[in-house]
């Protein structure tokens, strides 16, 4: 019997099997933000076991609420900083640097094919993408990893998703999983992980297979993941030139963790995307999905672009040419957010800051903010946004606010007329 | 992150599916720094009709009793935490998100998980007034009462999370095996 990717990965990770079922992983990563790793710190220095149990394994990032809001979260960076300067952690990445964890982790290499990675963030599931086994926990999975370089799960189920077809022109990621959410269910894949195949998903670019791979958690799923090919390698090539030599190389290393032909899944699904329309999201689940053309003409009071999920260059290339020569409505606020500083210092290189300003769009610095309500473009009661984020839980841009989660592409098309639009319309 | 706790008490029932983390304590609070100054704001954000956030029911409650998928939704172990530092150790419910669940195991606290048969029997119950629940960990066995009315159900948890909570947490059990 073939094994699954992810069942490569546990196997050759296995630390310890405390009891049967429980798998007790060595890490090869332990990502850490300003928001759920201060009390694992105090914790930890309560114990009188400030220590860490790897720093070039560590990474970390002030990315939540940059620059610091208030003085509770100035006390927060401060905490996470103060920490990395202690352990002298190479990679910790603040104010100037600093950018949304999914998006910055990956640009700088740090996610590799085959690699086991925890962080107290329940979007860790996008760097699934590179084929690695990336999980959110909570602190004190995290506060573990930080000192021991484990983590326990149990043993990986997994459903494949096979996204056959081709997708029609407009229709992005974000669209084919937020159909494949509203399909499974907000728990059809609660302690499964969700391997995207097909060849949709092998035309996708690492961009692209990030986004899916977000919101795998928004079915349950613990993780996302895609297979490693030369799409993989040709991302990573910068950082893996020296190690392999050749490209073939690389992929012959890589190739070693994709999913036996006759691997067992828990499930398997198909989706043919060829007919699939643009997807919004109504009401307070992300399984609560709709084709755009069914929610045309819903109000909108803000349009936000950018997040984990979709602040990448290629989705402000997408929302870009949306908003082209086009000015936001007056009754909208844009806010565009790109998600590191490369990908704004890319985006200004190529004109695309310039065409959201010339829109009339707000650009801010690159930080996680308004997805979750924290800063920079939360809600009133009663206003609704239009969100390239990936949560639409009653409350989470601000209280009484309602969120539509949708693709860059049609974010800037709402941003253009005030209600939810098909930008494919325009 | 834990030390051993108290399970079992008088129950409050959320008789809803998919309750979310942000529900539980929104994102605005996670700017606190101690589990403690999470305290006044437990599920100020649970959208369901009847329910008060400030009211003595889940004041002077230590058990949630709720349906399925309870925890979705984001990592934070503020979640439990907000429970913890209200005197809620015990959560049963018809099934948890991972994350949140694996949280309140890691915490030493227990993610206890029931048939929507057995949960439909408790929530059943609470018409007719405060019902007061009893865990046996080892023997794996909840009691729910009211008054002189009470029904028993067995329950399933793993070896591991046994473990856990006999721990006092994951941190407790870790450093001790690793």
């Amino acid at each position: 019997m073939g094994k699954t990717i992810a069942e490569k990965i546990f196997a050759a990770h296995l630390r310890d099997e405390p009891f049967a079922g429980t798998r007790v992983l060595s890490l090869d990563r332990v990502l850490c933000h300003e928001i759920t790793t201060p009390v694992a710190i105090a914790d930890l220095v309560w114990r009188e076991k400030d220590r860490v149990f790897d720093r070039n394994k560590i990474k970390a990032v002030i990315d939540h609420v940059t620059p610091s809001k208030d003085s509770k979260t100035a006390l927060q960076a401060k905490i996470l900083r103060d920490w990395a300067r202690r352990h002298e952690i190479p990679d910790f990445f603040d104010i100037g640097h600093n950018g949304v964890c999914h998006a910055l982790f990956p640009e700088k290499g740090f996610i590799r094919p085959g690699f086991t990675v925890i962080m107290g963030d329940s979007h860790t599931c996008t760097h699934g993408a590179f084929g690695a086994f990336a999980a959110g926990v909570g602190t004190t999975d995290l506060e573990v990893g930080i000192l021991k370089g484990v983590c326990a799960f149990r043993e990986p189920a997994t459903i494949r998703i096979n996204i056959n077809g081709s997708l029609p022109q407009g229709v992005v990621a974000k669209d084919v999983i937020l159909h494949v959410i509203g399909q499974l269910g907000v728990n059809g894949a609660t302690d499964r992980i969700l391997e995207f195949r097909g060849p949709v998903v092998d035309a996708m670019s690492m961009e692209a297979r990030m986004t899916l791979c977000n919101m795998a958690i928004e079915a349950g799923g613990t993780c996302g993941v895609c297979m490693p090919d030369m799409t993989t390698v040709d991302y990573l090539w910068p950082f893996i030139e020296e190690e392999f030599g050749t490209k073939e190389a690389a992929l012959a290393d890589y190739s070693m963790w994709v999913s036996d032909a006759d691997a067992s899944y828990d499930r398997v699904l198909d989706f043919d995307v060829s007919n699939l329309a643009p997807q919004v999201t109504f009401d307070f689940k992300p399984d609560r999905v709709k084709p755009v053309t069914e929610m045309v003409g819903t109000r909108i009071d803000q349009v936000y672009i950018g997040t984990c999920t979709n602040g990448r260059i290629e989705d402000l290339r997408e929302a870009a040419a949306v908003l082209k020569g086009k000015k936001v409505a007056s009754s909208v606020r844009g806010i565009v957010s790109p998600a590191t500083p490369k990908i704004f210092s890319d985006a200004l290189a190529e004109g695309i800051i310039q065409i959201f300003m010339d829109a009339g769009f707000c650009v801010t610095n690159p930080t996680c903010g308004a997805c979750l309500g924290m800063s920079n473009g939360v809600l009133a009661e009663g206003e609704a946004c239009a969100s390239t984020s990936n949560r639409n839980f009653n409350g989470r841009m601000g209280k009484g606010g309602m969120v539509h989660l949708m693709s860059p592409a049609t974010a800037a098309a709402c941003a253009i007329t005030g209600v939810i639009t098909d930008a494919r319309t325009l | 992150m834990s030390s051993k706790k108290i399970f079992g008490g008088s129950a409050i029932v959320l008789d809803r599916a998919d309750i979310n983390t942000d529900e539980i304590i929104p994102a605005k609070y996670l700017t606190e720094v101690t589990k403690e100054a999470l305290t006044p704001y437990i599920l100020e954000d649970l959208k369901l009709d009847g329910f008060d956030p400030k009211g003595e029911k889940l004041k002077n409650a230590g058990v949630v009793v709720t349906r399925a998928n309870f925890g979705c939704g984001s990592s934070r172990e503020h979640a439990p935490w907000v429970f913890e530092v209200n005197g809620v150790h015990t959560v049963i419910a018809e099934s948890y998100a991972r994350i949140f669940r694996q949280n309140m195991f890691n915490c030493g606290m227990l993610a206890i998980e029931l048939p929507k048969a057995d949960i439909d029997q408790i929530i059943a119950l609470d018409a007719e007034g405060v019902i007061d629940i009893s865990v046996d960990v080892a023997g794996q066995k909840i009691t729910a009462a009211v008054g002189d009315k009470s029904l028993d159900f067995s329950f399933e948890v793993s070896p591991f999370d046994k473990a856990l909570v006999a721990a006092g947490g994951w941190v407790e059990f870790a450093d001790a095996r690793y």
